[in-house]
């Protein structure tokens, strides 16, 4: 009976195509449309900022350079990625991502949490040669950053088109975002304060490349790292225990404890 | 070649189609003349002035006899298209091996931005799957469309407008990622107005295939093209959704997707995944359901199998993608569908391998003397291996180990050379002949070699990837007995770098073997023509003598 209908179907081209999109479209919907509609899915995390346009020109240089090939950016609920990388990301981490930069491959390790891990000037002195302060290192050295001055007059396009897909910038910061982006990496200038005052006194400001005279990609990239996971403290805050590895019952039995494992 | 089976009008009708572009690269060049992206409107514009000259030149060239068209099939394209998926090949296999050769020697990119890991290594994967892959499906689906429906494609400049339309938006990705234009979406790099050409040319596609379908002499459709019209189908479904986003501006190349966090995460990977079941997986399985029972001259095992498999194929794919998200911030439950879906996908991918393998009951004498033969029953062993090595990495707990490390990379690769790359060999040594009407391929000795130096370098680099992925996962979760963690990211690091030279010798064997091809395939084209007999079989109107060999056996 099944084989007569299918007889039927391969005999005509659109209906065949139909069949096609109405099989393939089921997976797709059921998975995807209700992340859209389940609250739950994305926490609440009321004190979430958006990017400062210095490191959101950062963000874009991580991308245009392919970190995310060698880096993600999600620590998973394993007790290992716990006590290795910092508590394990939420969905709320990444809600102003577009996209996420959630990775696939560690030939690195997890960027979630690198934030105010180490110095400006170790992360200036780690991608200009990471075998400088990582013999064994097989990174590879990203010296023209520090070369290559930081195109602002069009940062306020780039915050504006994220304003158009639902990360709350306001006109005001879409504005300022050229001032803004000098500003942060400009500790003496008059543009720095107008960035605490519109982001907050979180947000920080430093020469972050050691450089005051010119804004360049390694200021945006640096000041980018060192926000990596201090946009919320919702992690911080209320979540579970991580899970055991599978083979943990092999291992000794200890509480978590966070070790210098990096 | 190209133009002589065209008319008059048809040439003046490409020549129009290559004056738009040229306007739409003009525009583009001037909107972003402050941005790469007028770099990519230049390279457009200069491409189809160029391509607008050569027509020119050649629009007075004699005209071919239109009457005899409905009985010719349309291989022109085929040819071209053959010709590029091997140039792909070469480029996206010789990009893989110095990025590989890059993780274990950093120093090889010369501190220049452009041969750096990060741009090069998506110029690796789009060259291959799309630039190797996609050039061989079209060329490929082009033929097997023509013959299995016993009519000439429905078009004269379409063919070639899909084709270089197509080599078009491999050519803006992969210079755009050296550039460093890239939406780091992976396997959807490219940035808004490639995506948006690639639409208009897909559809193109879409309408051509379905069009020749049409004008079928048999009245069913051959399961391979059931493969051919999913990949086309899916994958402008999968590439639509995904690539959704907001540029800049209209002179800013550089875009931001509309979707984000979680939600992005889960369409990247319903996208991520299904890339490979429709491009990777459904548009190579159509070329296995016609090549290898034409090459075995042995017909189908089972019909009811086919079925199976593809709806099965069509239906659980879509749900598999989130297990790429296990442990992540993706909701629990979809992660647990993903898994659910992931090891039903078993059952159907074993239908397709085991429907190939036992198609070759009979032939197996013909499996060990024949190298091209040879090539597409290894591609179904391999299909096989890495859909259960697939299942089998989707359950959670073994995901926990798997994940972020080596192990993905080298399964990826299992079924990349080993399943895609193989079965794309063997049938392209299976087409060329016949194609250019010649008796056989230039070597026999050489095709021998070429088997030989695919499979170990294949061999060579999972073996390497599963070492590494394996130590890599347990270093990183290893505890002392105080409980804390036994090594450091570093550790885990040092330990790789024999495999990733054991890699990179892998991946070179298999350039070599990919060299090896594209010397014989070039030197049987410059033989000299078969007897005219040989060709007269493979005309719409012959029924195939022994063409039973695609129709299915009951």
């Amino acid at each position: 009976m099944a084989e007569l209908f299918h007889r039927k179907i391969e005999r005509t081209a659109i209906g065949f195509v139909l069949a096609i999109i109405a099989a393939a479209s089921v997976g797709g919907i059921i998975e995807i449309a209700p992340l859209f509609t389940i609250d739950e899915t994305v926490e609440e995390a009321p004190d979430m900022r958006p990017y400062t346009p210095l490191e959101l020109a950062g963000r874009n240089v991580y991308m245009r350079e392919g970190c995310y090939a060698c880096h993600s950016q999600m620590i998973r609920t394993l007790r290992d990625d716990v006590d290795r990388y910092g508590p394990y990301s939420l969905a709320v981490e990444s809600r102003y991502d577009h996209p996420m930069l959630w990775g696939s491959k560690r030939t690195g390790p997890d960027l979630a949490r690198i934030g105010g891990k180490y110095s400006d000037i170790w992360h200036v002195a780690h991608l200009t040669n990471p075998r400088d302060v990582v013999p064994q290192s097989n990174m590879p050295s990203y010296p023209w950053l520090a070369r290559t001055s930081l195109r602002t007059d069009d940062l306020g396009l780039h915050l504006a088109a994220q304003q158009l897909i639902g990360v709350p910038y306001t006109d005001e910061m879409i504005a300022n975002a050229a001032r803004d982006a000098l500003g942060q990496a400009l500790p003496d200038s008059d543009y720095a304060a107008g960035v605490q005052e519109r982001y907050g006194d979180e947000a920080q400001i430093s020469a972050f490349d050691g450089v005051t005279t010119e804004l360049t990609e390694m200021d945006a990239l640096v000041a980018y790292l060192q926000v990596l996971g201090t946009l919320t403290d919702a992690a911080y805050e209320n979540t579970v225990a991580p899970e055991e590895a599978p083979n943990a019952e092999d291992l000794a039995a200890g509480p978590a404890t966070t070790s210098g494992g990096r | 070649m190209m133009v002589s089976q065209l008319t008059r009008g048809e040439r003046q009708g490409s020549i129009l189609i290559a004056a738009a572009v040229a306007l739409c690269g003009l525009a583009l060049a001037i909107a972003g003349r402050n941005d790469p992206l007028g770099v990519h409107g230049a390279f457009v514009l200069v491409g189809s002035v160029a391509l607008i000259a050569f027509l020119l030149s050649r629009l007075d060239s004699p005209e071919p006899d239109v009457s005899r068209r409905p009985s010719e099939y349309y291989d022109d394209p085929i040819k071209v298209g053959i010709a590029l998926s091997m140039i792909w090949a070469v480029f996206g296999m010789f990009v893989g091996v110095w990025v590989a050769a890059e993780l274990a020697w950093p120093s090889l990119n010369f501190n220049t931005a452009w041969l750096s890991f990060g741009r090069l290594r998506p110029a690796h994967t789009t060259g291959v799957i799309f630039g190797f892959g996609g050039n061989a499906l079209i060329a490929t689906s082009f033929h097997v469309v023509q013959r299995t429906s016993r009519a000439r494609l429905a078009g004269q400049i379409s063919p070639w407008f899909v084709l270089l339309g197509y080599n078009l938006f491999c050519f803006l990705a992969v210079t755009g990622y050296l550039m460093g234009l890239t939406q780091s979406k992976e396997y959807a790099e490219p940035e808004w107005y490639a995506d948006l050409w690639l639409v208009v040319v897909w559809v193109t596609y879409f309408v051509l295939y379905l069009r020749t379908i049409a004008r079928r002499k048999e009245p069913h459709i051959y399961v391979a093209n059931w493969y051919f019209m999913a990949f086309i189908v899916v994958v402008a479904i999968l590439h639509i959704v995904n690539n959704l986003a907001i540029p800049v501006s209209l002179g800013h190349a550089w875009s931001y997707p509309i979707w984000s966090g979680v939600q992005d995460a889960m369409v990247q990977w319903w996208y991520g995944h299904n890339a490979v079941a429709f491009f990777l997986t459904a548009g190579f399985l159509g070329m296995m359901y016609y090549y290898l029972p034409k090459r075995a001259e042995r017909p189908i095992f089972s019909y009811r199998l086919s079925i199976l498999s593809f709806w099965g194929i069509t239906f659980f794919y879509m749900w598999a993608g989130s297990h790429h998200l296990h442990y992540t911030a993706l909701p629990h439950w979809v992660q647990t569908l993903g898994m659910t879906f992931s090891i039903m996908l078993l059952v159907p991918s074993w239908a397709s391998a085991g429907n190939a393998i036992l198609t070759l009951n009979g032939a197996w004498h013909k499996v060990r003397d024949d190298a091209t033969l040879r090539f597409m029953f290894v591609a179904a062993v391999f299909y096989g291996l890495s859909t259960f090595e697939g299942s089998f990495l989707a359950i959670r707990p073994v995901n926990s180990l798997s994940h972020y490390t080596d192990w993905t990379v080298g399964h990826v690769h299992a079924g990349a050379l080993g399943w895609v790359a193989l079965i794309t060999f063997g049938s392209i040594y299976t087409l060329v002949p016949s194609l250019w009407k010649r008796e056989r391929m230039y070597s026999a000795a050489l095709v021998e070699v070429h088997f030989w130096l695919a499979l170990i370098g294949t061999l060579i680099y999972v073996f390497a990837m599963w070492n590494s992925g394996i130590v890599q996962g347990l270093m990183w979760r290893t505890y002392t007995e105080s409980g804390t963690l036994a090594y450091s990211f570093l550790d885990s690091l040092v330990a790789m770098y024999p495999y990733y030279i054991a890699r990179t010798l892998g991946g070179f064997l298999f350039l070599l073997g990919a060299i090896v091809g594209c010397y014989n395939i070039w030197m049987t084209v410059r033989a000299s023509p078969a007897a005219a007999e040989t060709a007269l079989k493979d005309l719409p109107d012959a029924r195939w003598a022994e063409g039973t060999a695609t129709t299915p056996a009951e």
